[in-house]
């Protein structure tokens, strides 16, 4: 008995590797060594330069800069939270509904919340509600919105009908397929569409600051506009691995999450 | 094999249910009635398109029937809430449907949690279940479906469908994606299972070979759901309705009947008149496995063992085909062929 026990552990743990194996991949490591070098090498590039100028003096220092992150964090997740307050229960709800006309005009909106430059947007936001941080996430929201409905429908909607037949001949009601089968088996899919959002989202937030929303677009306008390279270079490398910390985290919790089995 | 106690099957009655889809288009069912008693295994066999599957999908309320009855053990279904009745009848498709990031454990937990079963009392359910359908417990329960052949995912399926121990099975297809190897084997498998638990299962197939080898009676289909024939299968065999039920029979009526005899049912001849040959039949196999050993020896008779391997007779072409006699008489020379 106690033999028979041990083989099937064995078996088990022979099961379990490779997917535990899986979880320290060279990619893994990949995305926060870039991140190490590219700010060690800001570093050493800036300290190599010398004694900066009054303007750059003004930018370059820890505390403004880590103001001008923290910023710019608050902005992009806040937004994407916000998205997936409203875009997952949304593409759960057009998932279940046959209406084509219903589903083709939530989808042409957010469509169009994408197609749209997102300087267009930020802009008319501002002139409809005034400038300001709660705008800038506003906008943010519009903009990143398509990829989290869409996958959360398409992650729904891809789950095999048996499935869901069998589920239903069981005695399960619509809210516990919901509960235990559709969202479970939708949740690669669905975090794949958060993920995308996210890394949008850093990105498009540096143009916040054309509305006095803050974020790390300001060091870059402020490089910019007084042609001091040095600033535009430590806001655009600082900016960038920020949106590759925030895809290897969404990365980290997709493969976390991702139901056994499948 | 594991002895369990279970709940064996209530009657089933279907008054006059139909089902359409588009008022213009004819019905996918049409004023289908049928009485089935309790423990009784139906089988419904058509074509495709026929509207058999609809048909067993209204008894759960899979498809909700436009008109009609569906009486389960007294009760109307159709004034119970659809998911508490499907919680109380098991539900096998062809695809399985096994849920993937479920273990195989989890899957077949799924109808006790919704009872609201304890944890002990569903864990041992599982154990039990699993060693009713012949996948030993420990090493299986703790995997995914993925990792599991297609034979012995149905086989999840049937346990996952049995596990509350409902009363009624509907079963579509169910063995219709294995390999014939592995279908005979689950057929035989659950064949054995129905002997000692004594459901009451309406099954849907479009193959008529295995209702002839499961159904305790078989209801021959044609579009809109029409009963052609509603019999045994020995009945079915002998008397086909008409040419329709017939074409379904297919070649070999007289093949196919003998199967479903067994060799004790026929008049045996003395010991002493089977020949020398090594063929041999046992008189608990049917009269086509002896059909098979008398074509074998040549021709000649064979000797009939018991159970304990002692000649208790001899059987022949003509013992066999004697047995049959009666039975196959009404069978036009062209539908017996």
């Amino acid at each position: 008995m106690t033999n028979l026990a041990q083989t099937q552990t064995q078996l088990l743990s022979v099961q379990t590797a490779p997917s535990q194996k899986r979880f320290f991949t060279a990619k893994r490591f990949l995305t926060p060594l870039l991140i190490v070098v590219a700010l060690g090498g800001l570093l050493i590039f800036l300290a190599a330069r010398g004694e900066p100028d009054k303007i750059e003096a003004f930018a370059l220092n820890w505390p403004y800069m880590l103001a001008r992150v923290w910023e710019h964090t608050v902005l992009a997740v806040s937004a994407t939270l916000l998205v997936a307050i409203i875009a997952i229960p949304a593409g759960i709800i057009l998932s279940h509904t046959h209406n084509r006309w219903v589903r083709g005009f939530v989808l042409g909106i957010a469509n169009m919340g994408q197609a749209t430059p997102a300087v267009g947007v930020i802009i008319l936001f501002a002139l409809i509600f005034g400038i300001g941080i709660p705008t800038a996430i506003a906008a943010l929201v519009i903009y990143a919105l398509l990829p989290v409905l869409r996958n959360t429908m398409v992650g729904i909607s891809q789950i095999d009908a048996s499935v869901i037949e069998s589920a239903r001949g069981m005695g399960m009601t619509t809210m516990q397929i919901l509960r235990r089968v559709e969202l479970p088996l939708a949740v690669p899919v669905i975090l794949a569409g958060f993920r995308t959002a996210l890394v949008f989202s850093v990105g498009v937030a540096t143009i916040a600051t054309f509305i006095n929303a803050g974020g790390l677009g300001e060091v870059i306008i402020v490089g910019l506009k007084l042609s001091r390279p040095a600033v535009l270079v430590t806001g655009a490398i600082v900016v960038s691995c920020i949106a590759l910390l925030m895809d290897w985290l969404a990365g980290l919790a997709e493969d976390h999450l991702r139901p056994k089995g499948v | 094999m594991i002895k369990t106690t279970s709940t064996s099957g209530v009657g089933i009655t279907l008054e006059n249910v139909s089902k359409s889809y588009n008022s213009s288009a004819p019905a996918a069912v049409d004023n289908f009635s049928m009485n089935i008693n309790p423990g009784e295994f139906i089988m419904l066999v058509g074509p495709s398109g026929c509207g058999k599957t609809t048909t067993m999908k209204m008894i759960n309320r899979i498809i909700e029937p436009t008109s009609g009855k569906i009486i389960i053990d007294g009760q109307d279904v159709l004034s119970l809430n659809p998911s508490f009745l499907r919680r109380n009848i098991g539900y096998v498709i062809q695809q399985i449907g096994l849920f993937p990031h479920m273990t195989i454990a989890e899957n077949i937990s799924v109808v006790p949690n919704l009872l609201g079963w304890s944890k002990d009392k569903t864990a041992d359910r599982v154990e039990e279940l699993l060693a009713l359908v012949e996948l030993d417990g420990g090493s299986f329960a703790r995997r995914y479906p993925k990792e599991l052949s297609g034979g012995q995912q149905q086989r999840v399926g049937v346990a996952r469908a049995l596990a509350a121990d409902p009363p009624v099975m509907l079963m579509d297809e169910p063995f219709g994606a294995t390999d014939p190897i592995t279908r005979e084997k689950l057929q035989l498998e659950f064949l054995r299972l129905q002997e000692s638990m004594h459901k009451t299962i309406v099954f849907v197939t479009h193959d008529f070979d295995e209702a002839l080898k499961l159904g305790d009676r078989i209801a021959v289909l044609s579009a809109g759901s029409q009963i052609v024939q509603f019999d045994t299968p020995a009945n079915i065999l002998s008397n086909p309705a008409n040419e329709y039920v017939s074409s379904f029979i297919g070649q070999g009526a007289a093949l196919k009947s003998l199967a479903l005899i067994d060799v004790a049912q026929a008049k045996l001849l003395p010991a002493s008149a089977a020949t020398s040959s090594p063929h041999s039949v046992a008189t608990f196999d049917n009269l086509r496995t002896a059909l098979d050993r008398v074509v074998l020896a040549g021709g000649h008779p064979v000797a009939v063992l018991d159970e304990a391997e002692r000649v208790v007779g001899a059987i022949g072409i003509e013992e066999i085909s004697d047995a049959l006699g009666a039975d196959v008489r009404n069978l036009s020379p062209e539908k017996a062929v």
